[in-house]
C-alpha cells in the first residue's frame, strides 16, 4: 500500500516536472487555468492550505483559491449534501473512503501529508505532563475531539495502546478548538496534531507521544466528483503533491507523505 | 369587511419569503425516517441529551425570571442616565451571535476569565465543562427575550391598579408581589416560554463556553450537530422534536408576542 502511494506520488512529481521544465510552480498548461477552486479541508491543515493556496495563486494568476475548514467528518456531510467542493483534503483515509464509496470523488485519492500526535499543554507545562498516563491524573484537565473527528479517534487508539484509560471533560467538534481551550487556559491538556501546536507559536506547548504508542494520521487528497473546474482543481491537487508544495507543508510540520 | 384584492407584487415576493422558510421544514419531514424515529427518540444518547436539555432549559428560565423580572421593572420604571445603553447591553446576545457569546462567557467566568479566575483561587468554582456553565450559556442567549417581553408588559399595564393598593395602606413589596405580578402574568409567561425555547435551541454560546461532554454538557442541539456526522436520520428525527417544540411555542403566543406588545 506504502509503496502504492510512494509511487503514484513519484509518477504525479515526475508528471509536474517532465512538463514544466523542472519547475512545479510554472502552469503546465497551454491555456492558463482561471476559476475558482473551493478547496474543502480539514481544520488541521488550515495554516498550511492557506499558504500553499497563496503560492499556488501566486503561480496561476487566474485562480482564486476558496478554502473551507472544518472537522473532516463534516466536510464530508456538506460535500454530500451538495457543497460546490472542487477538492477534499481528509485528515483520514476512513472518511476519504466513505465519500468516494458514496461516489462523490473522482480520480484516485492521494495521501499527501503525514501527521503525529502530540499532546498540547499551556506554555511551561504547568501541570508537570510528560507522558499519556499523566493525563489521568487528578486535577489535569483533558479534552479531546469527539471520536467521529479523525484526531479524536488517533487519541483514542494512542491512549489505548498506551495503556491509559482517562475521561474527557469535553469532546470538541475540532483540533483548532481544542488548542484555543487550551490557550484559554480552560482545560490542562489535550491530544491533537503536531502541526497544531507548531501553529499555535509560543501560545500552547507540545509534549511529544513516543513512536510505539503514537499514531501517524495519514491525509488523503482527491478531486471532487461534482467540480465545474477540473483542471484547476486537479493543477491544485498536483501542486500539493509537487516538491514545492512538500516542502511548503513541511515547513508548518507535516510528515512527507511517504 | 370587503376583502381587498391583494397586488401581485405583494403576493409574488410573499409567497417566496415563506416556501423561503417553508421549504427546508418540508425537507426535513420528507428526508426523516419516520420507521426508526422511536429507535432514534429512545437510543441512551438522546435521552440523556434531551434530559440535560430540559433541566438546563428549565433552569435558565428560572434564573432569568430571577434576575430579568427586576431588570425589567428597573427599565420600565426608573428613570436615569443610560438607561437605554444599559438595556441595550443586556439584550445585545438576541442580536450577537451566539459563539462570540461564549467568547465573552469564557473571557469573564473561565478559568482565567475576569472573575472566574477569582472564583476559582478563592473557592475552586469553575463552570466550564460543567452542567452549570451549560445553563450560564444559555441564560446569556435567552434572558434578553424575557426582560423585553415583561417590560413591554410593565409599561403597558395600567398603574392605577398600583396606585390604589398603595394609596390603601399596601407596602411596596405587596403591591409588587400582590398587583404587578398577576398585571403582568401574560407578558411574565410569554416571556418566560419564549426564553425556555430559545435556551432550548442554544448551541454556539454552549458548546463553546460549557464545551461538549455526553451527559453533562451535550445538550440536544450538541447531540444534533455530532450525530449529523454519524448518524444523519437519527439527527433529522432529533432536529424535526426541537423544531415541533418550536413551532408549538410560536403557535401558542402568535398574540403575546405580536399582538400586545
Amino acid at each position: 500500500m506504502r509503496d502504492r502511494i510512494a509511487l503514484l506520488v513519484a509518477a504525479v512529481l515526475l508528471a509536474a516536472c517532465g512538463s514544466s521544465g523542472g519547475n512545479a510552480s510554472t502552469p503546465r498548461s497551454a491555456t492558463p487555468l482561471s476559476g475558482t477552486v473551493s478547496v474543502f479541508a480539514a481544520a488541521s491543515l488550515t495554516d498550511a492550505f492557506n499558504a500553499v493556496g497563496a503560492s499556488f495563486q501566486r503561480a496561476n494568476s487566474g485562480v482564486t483559491m476558496k478554502f473551507n475548514f472544518a472537522g473532516t467528518p463534516t466536510l464530508v456531510t456538506q460535500i454530500e449534501q451538495g457543497a460546490p467542493a472542487d477538492v477534499f483534503a481528509s485528515a483520514d483515509t476512513t472518511n476519504m473512503d466513505k465519500l468516494k464509496g458514496d461516489g462523490f470523488t473522482t480520480g484516485t485519492s492521494q495521501v499527501f501529508a503525514r501527521n503525529k500526535l502530540e499532546i498540547v499543554v499551556a506554555p511551561g507545562n504547568p501541570k508537570g505532563i510528560t507522558t499519556l498516563a499523566d493525563l489521568a491524573k487528578s486535577g489535569v484537565i483533558y479534552i479531546t475531539e469527539a471520536p467521529t473527528v479523525p484526531a479524536g479517534k488517533y487519541a483514542l487508539q494512542a491512549l489505548k495502546m498506551a495503556g491509559v484509560t482517562v475521561t474527557p471533560k469535553s469532546l470538541e467538534t475540532d483540533v483548532k478548538s481544542v488548542v484555543s481551550k487550551i490557550e484559554l487556559g480552560e482545560a490542562d491538556a489535550g491530544i491533537v496534531y503536531s502541526t497544531d501546536v507548531t501553529a499555535a507559536g509560543g501560545k500552547v506547548a507540545g509534549v511529544p507521544i513516543p513512536d510505539a504508542d503514537n499514531v501517524i494520521a495519514q491525509y488523503p487528497i482527491a478531486a471532487v466528483k461534482a467540480t465545474t473546474n477540473a483542471a484547476a482543481a486537479n493543477a491544485f491537487i498536483a501542486y500539493v503533491l509537487s516538491a514545492a508544495g512538500q516542502a511548503k507543508l513541511q515547513s508548518f510540520g507535516f510528515l512527507s507523505a511517504s | 369587511m370587503r376583502q381587498e384584492r391583494v397586488p401581485i407584487v405583494i403576493v409574488v415576493p410573499a409567497a417566496i419569503g415563506a416556501a423561503f422558510f417553508i421549504v427546508p421544514l418540508v425537507g426535513l419531514v420528507v428526508r426523516s425516517p419516520w420507521g426508526d424515529a422511536i429507535t432514534a427518540l429512545t437510543a441512551p444518547e438522546t435521552l440523556e441529551a434531551l434530559k440535560l436539555s430540559v433541566i438546563a432549559s428549565l433552569s435558565a428560565t428560572g434564573v432569568a425570571l430571577v434576575l430579568g423580572v427586576p431588570l425589567a421593572w428597573v427599565y420600565a420604571r426608573v428613570a436615569f442616565p443610560g438607561r437605554d445603553l444599559l438595556r441595550a447591553l443586556t439584550t445585545l446576545p438576541m442580536v450577537l451571535p451566539p459563539v462570540v457569546g461564549g467568547i465573552a462567557l469564557l473571557l469573564a467566568f473561565g478559568r482565567r476569565g475576569l472573575l472566574g479566575a477569582w472564583l476559582n483561587s478563592t473557592f475552586g468554582i469553575t463552570f466550564p465543562f460543567t452542567t452549570v456553565g451549560v445553563v450560564m450559556a444559555e441564560t446569556f442567549v435567552a434572558m434578553p427575550f424575557l426582560i423585553l417581553t415583561v417590560e413591554a408588559g410593565l409599561r403597558s399595564m395600567d398603574r392605577r391598579y398600583e396606585e390604589a393598593a398603595r394609596a390603601l395602606g399596601a407596602g411596596r413589596w405587596r403591591v409588587f408581589t400582590r398587583v404587578t405580578l398577576p398585571l403582568i402574568g401574560p407578558s411574565l409567561f410569554a416571556g418566560s416560554v419564549l426564553c425556555w425555547a430559545r435556551a432550548l435551541g442554544e448551541f454556539g454560546a454552549t458548546i463553546t463556553f460549557a464545551g461538549n461532554f455526553p451527559g453533562v454538557t451535550q445538550t440536544m442541539p450538541l447531540a444534533v450537530y455530532l450525530l449529523l456526522e454519524t448518524n444523519q436520520e437519527a439527527s433529522f428525527i432529533l432536529s424535526l422534536v426541537l423544531l415541533l417544540v418550536s413551532l408549538v411555542v410560536l403557535v401558542g403566543l402568535k398574540d403575546r408576542w405580536l399582538g400586545s406588545a
